[in-house]
């Protein structure tokens, strides 16, 4: 091999299916479904569905699936985690409200994938490739624990042949849609050893419709609106016993080989986020530089700093940041592909795409003076849709302070 | 297909430079800045390692089988890590030599290359940037206008590593002054030529080992033949986005062991009970200093991969050499920031890299892949 930056045939065909996808599909309901929060776009969800059998939620469950048996057939360089980044950038790129409530196996799917056993995945994922939408969701956060994922409250005890979970889940994304809109799941993190701190918390798969879980509230949200977010309340709701996902046993935690997987997870995740910045950050500056260009302000790269005006420094350091993130993305995806640890590198795309996408987004909106901030346009919707970014699937700070573990060499304890 | 991975040459060009940074160069950087001089011996070795001969081909004495920028980054960024000022020396050749094997006549290759293959370094160095403080490649000041079979120099340059040394300079000046960059031509200047003077050497903030000197032309003719690329002339901004990508890789470098300075220092400082990298304020910094290195480096990586499949890249190699500049100024700042007053004296390598540092937004054409 060698460094390359050109993306495979096969992931530009897809690139350019998406995006004309997202210019003719996506983008134009964007701002209906910001204005009429909590409406779904039933047609085109549907449409996602049937096209797409799931596998657009993030390249992630089902497609995993069905690329892992191709793979044993023809041995070709893998570049599965990669062409999902460019789907997701791409995707973003259109609305990050309506990509967020795709259909699909999404988060709680990711984690069937990465920690389930081969009937597990077989009973929960089937379900995405039919031809109406299903999601999941993953319930992580409670009222009082975030990014301290040791703090969780909620509960699973062992009764005979059930867990039963009694607790709090809020900020569950895509909850009503997984388990009100359609016949899906969430994935709901409880502790069955408080004493056993984070070696005692495990994932449990409770399906839809099951008695004891109660859906409590939808939050009403500054950006995207098209995705649902919700709390979740479980009563004594019981689950079967084998809906845990990986080893029942409390062991030293960053030892087992299920908790590596499920940290596996974020290593795909993150970067994916990542890339949902990208293409956010991307259509802020593609149109930025579009009404710039309509009123004749040229750009003069490669001039010295000195003899810049503002705008120009502005906009080199907004498409640098961009594309910085993208590639920083890239390369955390592409370790992925190639069996490479990748924790480091998810999250330094994370921080890196995070903080870059707040930066251009509240920069363009500063640009473009009183249109930026009009809802004639769509600019300052991305910039809050793209908040979400720097917060959700743990926030900048989370993503410097694991950088900053490994470069340092320390652990959980040396650096809190 | 996308891939992060060096190639062969690529992983053998890096772990010969790293080790040549860090057994040759690093331990003589402080006492070089201090000195105001690179040792010979070093920079005899750092020669004998290849890295321009090794691009020019055969047919001109040389080689090697041509240019990449990509490995060039590559190369850079491994010998600045060991210091900036003795890599700028050692490579300040380089941007004659590529500048005549990328666009020089035939001719031209003929006569200047098979210098850069012989077994010793010969000076050679280049004159772009200009004593104004609103200095701009696409503007200037310099010119260089025909007449009859010969070109006349005019203008003021500043920052010329090697001057006084150098047989050969490459100067840039406007053939067609008022038309940007389009309008720059590069001429091909041996030393001694009537009407060029070499002024005193000039004292710098920092990369104070590199000898740089003012060089002044008053009517100084040329042959019209002397012209780069003969009467077809040259592509400036090429050659300009080549040296900026030469910078960001040096920038990448230095701000590298900068980085890992300030690592091991924030972990075996201790303060009020822990080592300083056990607090926030400290660790963030850090984690963000390693973020940028690694954000820059891939902006480095993939302009000069742009060049390197003859795809345009000015635009890039602008973008990052600008990010670049303030990369290595903002980690370079922290690095004297963690170690607090330590960083300040001089005998820490920091205050070396806060200084050199600031650099990297003046310097131009200094250096090339």
């Amino acid at each position: 091999m060698t460094i390359d930056f050109e993306l495979s045939p096969r992931i530009k065909g897809t690139q350019k299916m998406i995006r004309s996808f997202a210019e003719t599909a996506v983008r134009p309901i964007a701002r209906q479904f910001d204005e009429e929060e909590h409406e779904k776009p039933w047609d085109l969800l549907k449409m996602v569905q049937q096209v797409m059998g799931g596998g657009i939620g993030g390249a992630l469950g089902t497609e995993k699936k069905e690329e892992a048996k191709e793979e044993k057939k023809e041995k070709k360089p893998k570049e599965i985690n990669l062409a999902g980044a460019v789907t997701v950038e791409e995707i973003f790129w259109g609305d990050a409200g309506i990509a967020l409530s795709f259909p699909g196996p999404g988060l709680g799917g990711a984690a069937v994938q990465a920690s389930g056993t081969p009937e597990q995945k077989e009973t929960f994922l089937a379900r995405f490739s039919g031809k109406e939408p299903v999601w999941a969701a993953m319930a992580i956060t409670e009222p009082e624990a975030g990014s301290d994922t040791a703090s969780i409250k909620t509960t699973a005890v062992l009764d005979g042949d059930e867990w039963v979970l009694n607790g709090e889940k809020i900020f569950v994304t895509s909850g009503k849609s997984s388990l009100e809109y359609s016949d899906g799941f969430v994935v709901v993190w409880a502790t069955i050893d408080r004493k056993a701190g984070r070696a005692g918390i495990k994932p449990f798969v409770v399906d839809h419709g099951t008695p004891g879980m109660e859906l409590t509230k939808i939050e009403d949200k500054m950006g995207i609106r098209c995705s649902d977010t919700v709390s979740l309340s479980f009563m004594d709701c019981r689950i079967p016993k084998e809906n845990i996902l990986g080893s029942p046993e409390v062991v030293d935690k960053t030892k087992t080989e299920g908790f590596k997987k499920v940290m596996a997870t974020f290593d795909a995740t993150r970067p994916l986020v990542a890339a949902m910045s990208v293409g956010v950050g991307q259509a802020s500056l593609d149109f930025l530089k579009e009404k710039l260009t309509e009123e004749g302000v040229e750009i003069r790269y490669g001039i010295n700093p000195q003899r810049m005006t503002s705008l120009e420094r502005d906009i080199m350091k907004m498409e640098a940041d961009l594309k910085a993130a993208r590639l920083l993305t890239w390369r955390a995806l592409w370790m992925l592909d190639n069996g490479l640890r990748n924790d480091l590198q998810a999250s330094m795309a994370k921080a890196k795409a995070g903080l870059a996408i707040n930066g251009i987004t509240q920069k363009a909106v500063e640009l473009m003076g009183p249109l930026g901030y009009s809802r004639e346009y769509l600019l300052e919707k991305w910039m809050r849709d793209s908040k979400i970014n720097d917060i959700f699937e743990g926030t900048g700070q989370i993503q410097l302070l694991i950088t900053a573990r490994r470069v340092l060499g320390f652990g959980r304890d040396q650096l809190k | 297909m996308v891939s992060f991975e060096l190639d062969e040459e690529q992983k053998m060009v890096q772990e010969t430079v790293a080790s040549f940074a860090a057994d040759q160069i690093e331990p003589l950087m402080r006492d070089s800045d201090e000195d105001g001089s690179v040792p010979e011996e070093v920079i005899a070795k750092g020669w004998e390692l290849g890295l321009v001969g090794g691009c020019i081909p055969e047919e001109y004495e040389g080689f090697g089988e041509g240019l990449s920028a990509l490995t060039g980054t590559i190369a850079m960024e491994e010998m600045a890590w060991g210091d900036l000022s003795m890599s700028l020396h050692m490579m300040a050749p380089t941007v004659l030599a590529y500048s005549v094997l990328d666009q020089g006549t035939e001719d031209q290759k003929k006569q200047l290359l098979p210098a850069f293959c012989e077994e010793e370094y010969k000076p050679s160095t280049s004159a772009l940037i200009e004593p104004y403080y609103n200095f701009c490649p696409s503007a200037l000041k310099a010119t260089a206008l025909r007449d009859g079979e010969e070109y006349v120099l005019n203008g003021a340059k500043c920052m010329v590593p090697l001057a006084q040394e150098s047989g050969e300079m490459i100067v840039f000046a406007a053939t067609t002054p008022g038309t940007g960059f389009a309008g720059v031509d590069a001429f091909l200047v041996p030393s001694g030529t009537k009407g060029m003077e070499v002024g005193e050497r000039e004292k710098n903030m920092g990369i104070k080992a590199l000898a740089t000197y003012p060089v002044t032309f008053k009517d100084c003719r040329v042959p019209a033949v002397s012209r780069l690329g003969g009467n077809e002339g040259s592509d400036f901004i090429r050659l300009l986005s080549r040296c900026r990508l030469a910078l960001a890789a040096m920038a990448v470098g230095m701000s590298k062991h900068a980085l890992e300075h300030s690592r091991d220092y924030a972990v075996e400082r201790v303060a009020f009970g822990e080592p300083i990298g056990s607090r926030q304020a400290i660790a963030f910094m850090i984690a963000e200093m390693a973020i940028e290195i690694d954000a820059t480096r891939m902006l480095t990586w993939e302009a000069a991969w742009r060049c390197d499949k003859e795809m345009d890249f000015e635009k890039e190699a602008a973008l990052t050499k600008s990010y670049a500049a303030d990369m290595a100024m903002m980690v370079c700042d922290r690095g004297v920031q963690i170690m607090g007053g330590h960083g300040y004296i001089r005998e820490n390598p920091v205050e070396l890299w806060f200084r050199n540092a600031r650099g990297f937004a003046t310097f131009e054409g200094m250096a090339m892949v």
